[in-house]
Parts: C-alpha cells; structure tokens; sequence
C-alpha cells in the first residue's frame, strides 16, 4: 500500500496535495498496489481526493493535531502507515513535511529520501528515487531498499491528473501523545495566490528595482499572470521584500513553470535556488549579467520599460 | 544551559560541482569545504548568544574524518567551548543521527541545534531524526528562539509566513535565517580554540536503508532567445507557443 499524507490549509485541500495524490497513484500502480490518502483535521473536501487517484480517504482527528507538530504529526501518519501497511509513504516537501520526514524514517525504520522530483523507477523491485542536490547544481539517484520507504515531492514536480470519482472518507479517531509544543500565533503574510514553493508562475525582482517602492510594476505583472512575486537575497536582507519571497540558495528553492527574473544579476548562489524552472526570463540592462547565461528568453534593456510593457501584452494577449 | 550544536563540512557555496568514480562521487579537486553556513551563522552563533546571556556550556559535535578537524577547529575558535568527532564517513543523514542522538543520550543537553539543511544534500531530514531517536519535541526553520522563564519561545517559517509557539526544554531546534548574526573567530579565539578539547569517538552501527547509485548534471541551457524590448508581444507569443508555460 501507498499512503500519501495530503495537506490542508483551513480545512480546503491544498495544491500539492493533488500532485502527491497523482503522484501517490501513480506509483501504487507500478508497484501493483493502491494508494491510501490521509488527511488531519476535518477536511471539507476530502473526498475529492479520489479523483487523483487515491482509493480511499482517511481523516484522522484528535484534539492533539489542532495545529501543527511534529512529533504528534508523525505518531498519527505511522500509526495510520501500520494499520493500512504501507510499504511507501509519501509527504510533500515543504515545511511540515521536512520535519515529519525524518521522524517518519525513524519510526517506521525507513529509508528516506527528500524533495523526490520525479516517479520512482521501480522495475525489477527496486525503488529508485531522483532529486536535487548541492543546492541546485546536480542531481542525485537514490536506490531505497528498506521495506518501508518515505519520501517527500517536491512541489510543482508533476501535473495533478484526474482519473477517478469522489471516495468515501472514513473518519478515525487516534489517541496521541500530549503534545509538548504550543502553537501561539500563526502570521501568513502571502495573499490568496499559490505560496512560493507551489507556484507555478513567478515574477521576481532584484537590486534592480532601486527600492521597495517601485515595486507595483512587479505586481501588477505578477497579478496579470496570476503569479506569486519573489526577490533576490539583497532585497529581502534590505527589508524592500517580506523575508518569505527570497528564493536562492539561503532562502527557498523553487521549480515553477515559469521564473521572470527583473534586475536580478544570477549570481551563483541565487541561480542555484531557480535553476530547476522549466522556463527562465531574464529582464535585466546590462549585457554582461550572468543570469543570460541561464535564461531561455532575454531582455535586455530597463526594466522600468520592459515591465510595463510586457503586462500590457498580456493584457492585450488576454483580450 | 547546555547546548549542542550539530555541524557539518560542505563544499563553499561557490564551489563548481563535478563528479568521479563512474559518477558515484563528489569530485573533491579544487572545492573548499567550508563549514555548513547554517551551522555556522545561525545554530552556533545563536547558542554562544544564549550561553552569554543565560550562561552554559556550547559543545560542537561533527561525524567525519580527521582532516574535518579544521572546520571543528573554527567552531570552536567562533566560541563553542568543547567538539565532540565521532570517527566515521558522513555516509547519509540516518547516520549522522544516529551518532548524535547516540552521544547525546545521557549527557542532558538542553537544547539540541542544527541548521535547516546542509547546503550539499539539501535534505533537512538530520534534525527531525535526531528528535525521534531521542524523542524530543522539534522546532524547525526557526528564526527567532528566547527564553521565557522555562519555556523557549520559537518563531520559525511556515509557509508563506510565520509562526510562533511555546516549547519545553530539552529540544531540538533547526536554525534559519534571522537567528543570529555571522561572527568572524578573532585571533585570542583562533589561539584559544588549540587548546580546547576535541574528542574523538567511535561510531556506533547504523542502518540507512538508503544507497545512492549515481550523480548527475544538469543538461546545458541551449543559448538564449534574446527578445527586442519593443516587441513584448513576441516575448508572449514565444512564452505561449513556444514554451507552453502561460
């Protein structure tokens, strides 16, 4: 059995978890088995899950799980991982997911692998993984040959398929652990787009921009592209941006279809956070700015002209 | 308050990256390895802080070969007051784990940090481990950590924002941005840290269930489109028809 721990946020299912699912589904099947989703807390839309592919849906409750914490997190998804007997765990690998990852690995002395990027190889009964490493320089293949197996998806690492109807969610009710840490305040600064390491489309902005107030170009661009907006790391140490839009190689590292890139120069350490991006536009004046190195489309000229003027080529594109 | 702080030796940030034996190996020609920059600036920095605030003692532990001494040698001329090697190849993170939370065991630290991944593997899977084998509770990405009173207040990174919780010691914590501030070891901290102690222990025997079969690179970008500035159309055109990405 494969069992896929899909996330919600404020009890909707989130993005990812639709590509876990897919990805979830699509694994059981070349292992010859079925995929079991578990979801935490009360999920309005749960049973929707089976559209992805999972043949069944497990909401656990208890008060422990309110919010998130590892260690109660983790004795629910391997006390649900024993009951189904999973053989492959699947989460997703964002914030919450890294921190079960390892205590899951534990638990059900598993090999783990992190930020998996694509379908396992599974021929002959082996189990080979691939994934990102040096901080987006190379990559990394990953036999995995312990009985049980957890691995984490990196977000935006395939397309979420719809192959089935709604399931039946069965409810359960677990005994957890008191949990030890208490969750005081949660502060989500990100509006209603996709969050970074989901996102599909990204408007990004560096040094370039000369200060945080020239910043409207960047979203009206994003917002015609329903994208999410990032930044360079001089932008977020100089408090222009939110810390959470760094991406790079000290903030977060992201794969989405498409990366605009707008008065980012591409030093190495930046490129190593984007590289993975199907897709790079860089918009930048001068010539020379290693990010052209790296691009499939450039522009090379203002960024104060070229923004505004690709926004309204969008539009245009759109009418 | 004690304190241990897990570090690890990576290639520099900088560093070109290419591999030998078949692809099996990192290609050590020419790299500098540097200590793991989240180790260093953000779980040591801020332990020293909370040792100088809350006094203590900060004890450095790394899994790896002699010649590591040289990065264990800069934690301690940052301030750590004593480093702990266990002799053994770094060969994955259950590993590593497995030695930490085996020394550990027994010696009552408080608070247990690392950074929130190496910049090599990229796995952050090192401190969760550790909180299971030695079932602690586990604050990860934390940006910000006090103490008040008994309790340890964390701010640490979720997506798209942050969030701030309340835990008990002992714990394990894995350390972002905003924790703390990169010191620089002076000279009297460079003499100092000869004299400290470094201990070398052995290994205990660890089972990964993992094996790493090959190393690749990624394929050359073919070279650039370069799109004239007054013809953004085309850019759309290109991104739609071309690149099917909007």
């Amino acid at each position: 059995m494969v069992l896929v721990y899909a996330e919600n946020q404020d009890g909707k299912i989130k993005k990812s978890a639709h590509e876990i699912v897919t990805f979830g589904y699509k694994t059981a099947q070349s292992m010859g088995t079925e995929c079991v989703a578990l979801v935490i807390g009360n999920v309005v839309d749960a049973a929707s899950l089976g559209k992805y592919g999972a043949s069944k849906v497990i909401q656990v409750n208890s008060s422990q799980l309110e919010s998130f914490d590892s260690q109660a997190y983790a004795q629910a998804i391997s006390e649900v991982a024993g009951q189904v007997g999973a053989k492959l765990v699947v989460l997703t690998h964002n914030y919450s997911g890294k921190a079960l990852l390892g205590r899951l690995g534990v638990k059900l002395n598993a090999g783990v692998v992190s930020g998996v990027i694509q379908l396992p190889e599974t021929e002959g009964g082996n189990f080979k993984v691939r994934k990102v490493v040096f901080s987006g320089k190379a990559f990394a293949e990953y036999e995995i040959n312990s009985d049980i197996k957890v691995i984490s998806l990196a977000g935006n690492s395939l397309k979420p398929e719809i192959v089935a109807e709604d399931v039946e969610v069965s409810n359960l009710e677990l005994s957890i652990n008191d949990r030890k840490v208490e969750v005081i305040e949660v502060n989500i600064q990100a509006g209603d787009v996709a969050p970074l390491p989901e996102a599909e489309l990204v408007v990004s902005a560096g040094r370039g921009m000369k200060g945080p107030e020239n910043w409207n170009i960047i979203e009206e661009l994003a917002r015609e592209l329903g994208a999410t907006t990032a930044c360079s790391r001089p932008v977020s140490d100089s408090g222009w941006r939110p810390h959470h839009e760094h991406v790079g190689q000290t903030g977060i590292a992201i794969k989405p279809n498409l990366y605009i890139a707008a008065g980012i120069s591409g030093a190495i350490q930046h490129l190593a956070g984007v590289s993975s991006s199907k897709c790079i536009v860089v918009i930048n004046k001068d010539p020379e700015a290693p990010f052209f190195k790296a691009a499939d489309y450039g522009v090379c000229a203002d960024l104060f002209d070229v923004v505004p003027k690709l926004t309204e080529s969008l539009k245009k594109a759109k009418a | 308050m004690k304190i241990l702080v897990c570090i690890s030796k990576t290639p520099e940030t900088t560093a070109k990256i290419a591999f030998t034996d078949n692809n099996t190996a990192l290609d050590p020609n020419g790299v500098q390895f540097i200590l793991n920059p989240y180790d260093e600036w953000f779980a040591l920095v801020r332990a020293l802080e909370l040792k100088e605030e809350l006094g203590g003692t900060v004890t450095v532990i790394n899994v790896g070969p002699a010649s590591n001494d040289v990065i264990i040698r800069k934690a301690l001329a940052i301030g750590a007051d004593e480093a702990i090697r266990v002799d053994a190849e770094a060969t994955g993170a259950r590993f590593v784990a497995d030695q930490v939370a085996n020394y550990a065991k027994g010696n009552d630290y408080d608070l247990i940090l690392t950074g929130k991944e190496t910049i090599d593997y990229n796995g952050s899977e090192v401190g969760s481990m550790i909180a299971e084998l030695l079932e602690l509770p586990f604050q990860s990405f934390a940006r910000e950590l006090t103490m008040e009173g008994d309790n340890v207040i964390i701010t640490r990174e979720i997506e798209g924002g942050t969030e701030k919780s309340k835990s008990q010691l002992p714990l394990v914590v894995s350390a972002a941005k905003g924790m703390a501030e990169q010191r620089i070891p002076n000279m009297r901290g460079i003499m100092m840290a000869k004299r400290k102690p470094l201990n070398v222990i052995p290994a205990v025997e660890s089972s990964d269930g993992t094996k790493l079969s090959t190393y690749s690179l990624p394929a050359e970008k073919s070279s650039v489109k370069m799109i004239d500035p007054e013809n953004m159309d085309e850019l759309v055109r290109l991104l739609k028809e071309e690149a099917k990405v909007i």
